[in-house]
């Protein structure tokens, strides 16, 4: 989403600088703004459409429809609306504009493969995103950093401008002052998805934090993580478009494809900062570490 | 002239700190509240099984009467608890009744092959933890609330509002996060 975001205003900005018409990257930004409203609002019946999610019943599904329902009181939330999705990777998702309109949803192979106290680990870990309102805290940011890169281009605009009234007055400080504004606009959308990327690591450690605190048992969240990252295979339906909201980046284990599951490596720092979710062998060391 | 100004302005920031602060209390203590009925739902569900359970275990157990007897007591000795102290007091007791209500059904092959039994018995275990979870939330809303009315300076507004510290409630909890329950799917 941050990218789309990045991508629409960076081709508003070129146009609008080649075309001398500042109302086009307003244009722009305005638009991707809106989409992410859009976005914010039908969050969770857009990625559950994509994924093909099928509602858990309580009849169907006594035992696991339970422990989310159990899970929710403990956190104090209204019981969300709980999808399956038929993939054999283990992975889950929370989505939703509130408390009151969430859902979560997990795949079957995630079922498959872990223990009861590992699911409640990864159900808790998804509530807490509900709790902390995280997919609101993610649109907010994208759009303040859309602000930004407005206000960034109305500058630039008007040093411009006074720059060309007074020509003779223009020094040194002015023509580096102008080249500043011109790279701050260029790293505007840059910016933009990296500070989105940033707040979603950091949630993604805060979701892991307040979930283990609603289990009392962060080693089973983080067992779940290291059954999770030794299995390879990416979701059939993983886009990006959705990629931020799941409990682990659904890629797979192994994205630079070179065969070594990634958290046997060192994850590069240009790599972490482009991730929506923080390195696997980072969270399960905090968690290994939380005393609750 | 512009001194008063600035001095008014202060004031009128005190003011509104100081009714953010008493909002905050407010807001805090009516989840304290809210919790507790979560609790109660939970509580209450349990009391309208019980006299099923009983009525199922009465069908092949009749003469076990002594039992009986003593979880309808402990039953009504719960409902009519008036504080949260008594109330997890009286709530341990029926526990300890059920689970001997359980222990005698452990005796009667045929009533441990009734459907509706296992039905009822797995309806009450999942109250009982839907119970533990109402209480952990019950317990941080709690935690919050008093750590909020005894820090400052919502220490001094909490006194003079009359905003008491708040009890735990306290279930004997068996862990059971600590012992994972082993369940295939």
């Amino acid at each position: 989403m941050s990218l789309f975001f990045g991508v629409v205003i960076a081709i508003g900005w070129i146009f609008s600088g080649a075309y001398g018409n500042p109302s086009i990257l307003y244009f722009a930004v305005f638009f991707s703004i809106l989409m992410n409203v859009v976005g914010y609002w039908f969050s969770d019946k857009i990625a559950l459409a994509l994924h093909h999610a099928k509602p858990v019943e309580m009849k169907s599904n006594p035992e696991l429809y339970r422990i989310l329902e159990n899970l929710s009181i403990t956190a104090g939330l209204p019981m969300p609306k709980f999808y399956l999705i038929q993939d054999p990777a283990p992975n889950a998702f929370a989505t939703g504009r509130n408390p009151k309109n969430a859902s979560v949803a997990v795949t079957t192979g995630l079922l498959e493969k872990l223990e009861r106290s590992e699911l409640e680990g990864v159900l808790a870990h998804e509530l807490s995103h509900i709790g902390n309102r995280d997919m609101l805290v993610s649109t907010v940011a994208v759009v303040l950093v859309g602000f930004v890169s407005i206000v960034a281009d109305m500058f630039m605009r008007s040093m411009w401008f006074g720059g060309m009234s007074n020509d003779d007055d223009r020094g040194k400080a002015g023509g580096f002052l102008v080249i500043i504004g011109i790279l701050l606009s260029i790293l505007a959308p840059i910016f933009a998805s990296l500070i989105h990327l940033a707040i979603s690591r950091r949630r993604e450690f805060l979701a892991d934090a307040s979930g283990a605190l609603l289990t009392r048992y962060p080693e089973g969240l983080a067992s779940a993580l290291g059954k999770i990252a030794s299995y390879g295979r990416p979701i059939r339906t993983a886009t990006n478009a959705t990629a931020h909201l799941f409990f682990e980046n659904p890629f797979g284990a192994d994205r630079d494809g070179d065969g070594i599951p990634d958290h046997k490596q060192k994850t590069p720092w240009i790599v972490k900062i482009f991730s929506t979710h923080p390195p696997i062998e980072e969270r399960i060391k905090i968690l290994k570490n939380l005393k609750v | 002239m512009r001194t008063t100004y600035i001095i008014l302005f202060m004031i009128g920031l005190v003011i509104l700190w100081l009714i953010w602060m008493y909002n905050s209390l407010i807001r805090k203590r009516n989840r304290v509240d809210e919790a507790w009925s979560d609790i109660e739902v939970q509580l209450k569900r349990r009391y309208d099984l019980i006299p099923n359970v009983m009525e199922t275990v009465k069908g092949y157990a009749s003469h076990e009467q002594g039992v009986f007897q003593k979880v309808t007591e402990a039953r009504t000795q719960a409902m009519g608890a008036k504080n949260a102290h008594e109330q997890a007091a009286a709530e341990n007791v029926l526990s300890n009744t059920l689970k001997t209500l359980f222990a005698v059904a452990e005796n009667y092959p045929d009533l441990k092959a009734n459907a509706n039994f296992l039905d009822l018995q797995r309806e009450l275990a999942d109250t009982e933890n839907k119970i533990q979870s109402a209480r952990r939330f019950f317990n941080s809303t709690i935690l919050d609330y008093n750590s909020y009315i005894q820090s400052f300076p919502t220490n001094i507004m909490a006194s003079v509002f009359g905003f008491g510290k708040k009890e735990f409630f306290d279930l004997e909890d068996n862990h059971p996060a600590q012992e994972p329950v082993k369940v295939s799917f």
